[in-house]
């Protein structure tokens, strides 16, 4: 008995451990950003452009601006459609078409990156014949696509079926129902899903690489190359510049302090809410 | 809605409510159309990706066939390409990641779903989704800066001096090279490996639990011999997500694999992997046979991806179905 106490101890001590070192990596990544970013982050960089190779200082304001510019056309094209789509899958439901939108979207969602560069490329910049913010917002959209499809089906379902009852009962048509009652019912989680969504896929290069390419100006419209933090944090840590390195750094620690700081506001939206659900 | 719905109730004739629910029908069914169209556009969007793909990559397809993937000649000058390199590398480095994030995180998501104190586990499971959203060029961006040099001051030389026989570790040490982009991949496909292996973990009915503390087990004897067990299908199925992951993983491993396309034995070499020839070679395809080569290296990602999801997924539901079967009999 007391050798199964101590395997009983020991197990727990190893697993523990094994949790340890999973969340270790996070502490790192955290400590070396903060300390080798924080030092080259100032005004500038959030207010100018690139300065040419050789001279120091300038900053990314042209990155974190095609960031968000992308991130709207992602937005565009991904929100309403997923929106739309995840209430059809929880609201109209059937058998075969959730069936297949459901796998169809789970499997988009796992396609590399890349790939979803490749099939913008395809559609996108083959046609325009050249890179623009158009066909990377396109790439970044449908990756934002199933995510979106998936969550609002999710917190919609989550709706207690009484509420729709009740709707029903005082004679509401079913998509009255669903606008008035059922949607305002998980709205939260659902915008909430979407704000992790576009976290997600704010921190894409991949899909960037040839899509939407780059841009060391400002871009001219939305037909022309953009660029975005996530590609520039790549180009400038490859290159071999000590200047271009440290505002990778910068780069770095403003795009994961962004990303980090939606996951946790939002998460800890969700959980108040589970919390209040499970009170409720 | 108050309003109207009194409205349909009360203060109208039978004609006016017929027509407001006649309305309401039309708008319902417009509303089932619109909705309908918009969940088929992710099966549109999926299928035409697919057609994409497999129109992009014909002139290599035809010219090649299935020696595109047993060649070892990558040379676009004289339009020869062969992928095997590339697959190599991505094999190695995902089987490597593999190796050291399945033990790490299984062993993390036992302690997580059954062993830690409530407080702990819900602390510690957020942090590990939040590993989980870190970009991966913020990864490999710590990766070339921090773990290359790493790799090749103090991991590298140590493990070549305690483990030098083997060919595995055998060589100079670059830094850059398959250890290391292995390394950067077990920490991101880690969290994954954790939160569906916990989720899985915390299927099993309790009863099962009760039952073997009941006869007298220890903690850890109900959780090796009797949870686990249940869940080791649905545990499989996390490894099989981790390795689509891991096999598509772009820019971590563009940036610290050392992009050499060449095939070694030694963990410490250089190499090259699928995702990373097609992020460093895309834009600057010149000719169709090489940009059909390279969407052709993407449509084998793909089919990987598509193996691997619908296999993870059977063994997922797998387990959900048995672990629900289990807690009805018991």
């Amino acid at each position: 008995m007391r050798w199964r106490k101590t395997v009983n101890a020991l197990m727990s001590g190893v697993t523990a451990a094994c949790a340890l070192a999973a969340v270790a990596p996070l502490v790192f990544l955290l400590g070396f950003l903060t300390w080798k970013g924080a030092s080259s982050l100032n005004l500038a960089f959030f207010t100018q452009l690139a300065k040419p190779v050789g001279e120091t200082g300038g900053g990314m304001a042209n990155a974190i601006v095609g960031s968000g510019q992308l991130l709207l056309l992602a937005a565009i094209f991904g929100v309403p459609l997923g929106l739309l789509g995840g209430i059809y899958l929880s609201e109209f439901g059937g058998w075969t078409v959730p069936f297949l939108v459901r796998y169809s979207a789970d499997l988009l969602a796992s396609v590399p990156s890349i790939v979803i560069g490749i099939f913008a490329y395809a559609v996108v910049v083959l046609p325009m014949g050249h890179f623009s913010a158009l066909a990377g917002g396109f790439a970044l959209g449908v990756m934002l696509l199933p995510i979106v499809v998936r969550n609002t089906e999710e917190f919609l379902r989550a709706v207690p079926v009484s509420l729709r009852e009740g709707a029903f009962a005082l004679g509401t048509g079913k998509w009255k129902t669903i606008v008035s009652v059922v949607v305002p019912a998980g709205l939260q989680g659902i915008l909430t899903g979407v704000l992790l969504a576009l976290a997600r896929v704010a921190g894409e290069t991949a899909p960037l690489l040839f899509t939407a390419f780059s841009n060391h100006y400002w871009a001219q419209g939305w037909s022309q190359p953009v660029a975005s933090l996530p590609v520039m944090i790549y180009t400038y840590a490859i290159s071999p510049y000590d200047d271009w390195h440290r505002q990778a750094w910068a780069a770095g620690l403003v795009l994961l302090g962004l990303v980090l700081l939606v996951n946790v506001l939002s998460r800890l939206v969700l959980a108040r809410k589970m919390a209040a659900r499970r009170l409720a | 809605m108050n309003k109207s719905s009194t409205a349909v109730l009360g203060e109208t004739t039978p004609r006016e409510r017929r027509r407001l629910l006649v309305g309401t029908r039309g708008v319902d069914a417009t509303a089932r159309g619109v909705t309908l169209v918009s969940a088929l556009s992710v099966l549109a969007v999926t299928g035409w990706l697919v057609v994409e793909l497999w129109r992009n990559s014909a002139l290599a397809r035809h010219a090649f066939g299935l020696r595109f993937l047993t060649d070892r000649t990558w040379d676009p000058v004289f339009e020869k390409f062969g992928a095997l390199p590339f697959v190599y590398g991505t094999l190695v480095t995902s089987a490597l990641a593999l190796l050291i994030a399945v033990p790490l995180g299984v062993g993390a998501a036992i302690f997580l779903s059954e062993l830690a104190p409530r407080r702990a586990s819900d602390v510690l499971t957020f942090l590990i989704e939040l590993l989980a959203a870190v970009p991966s060029v913020v990864f490999g961006l710590v990766g070339i800066f921090v773990v290359v040099p790493w790799v090749r001051t103090s991991l590298g030389p140590a493990l070549r001096s305690a483990l030098g026989f083997l060919p595995l570790f055998q060589g100079s040490i670059y830094g850059v090279g398959h250890l290391t982009a292995g390394l950067v991949l077990a920490i991101m496909v880690l969290p994954f490996i954790i939160s569906i292996s916990r989720e899985v973990l915390l299927s099993v009915p309790n009863e099962l639990r009760e039952g073997a503390l009941a006869l007298g087990s220890t903690h850890w004897e109900s959780t090796w011999k009797v949870v686990v067990p249940t869940a080791a299908t649905g545990i499989l199925g996390s490894v099989f997500l981790a390795l689509a992951r891991a096999l598509g993983e772009t820019m971590a491993v563009t940036m610290v694999i050392g992009n050499d396309p060449r095939i070694s034995a030694s963990l410490f070499a250089p190499g090259y992997s699928i995702a990373a020839v097609i992020a460093n070679e895309f834009t600057e395809a010149t000719g169709d046979l090489y940009l059909h080569a390279l969407v052709e290296l993407g449509l084998v990602l793909f089919g990987l991806t598509v193996v691997l999801h619908g296999l993870a997924r059977a063994l997922v539901h797998m387990t959900a179905s048995k672990a629900q079967a289990g807690g009805v009999r018991a």
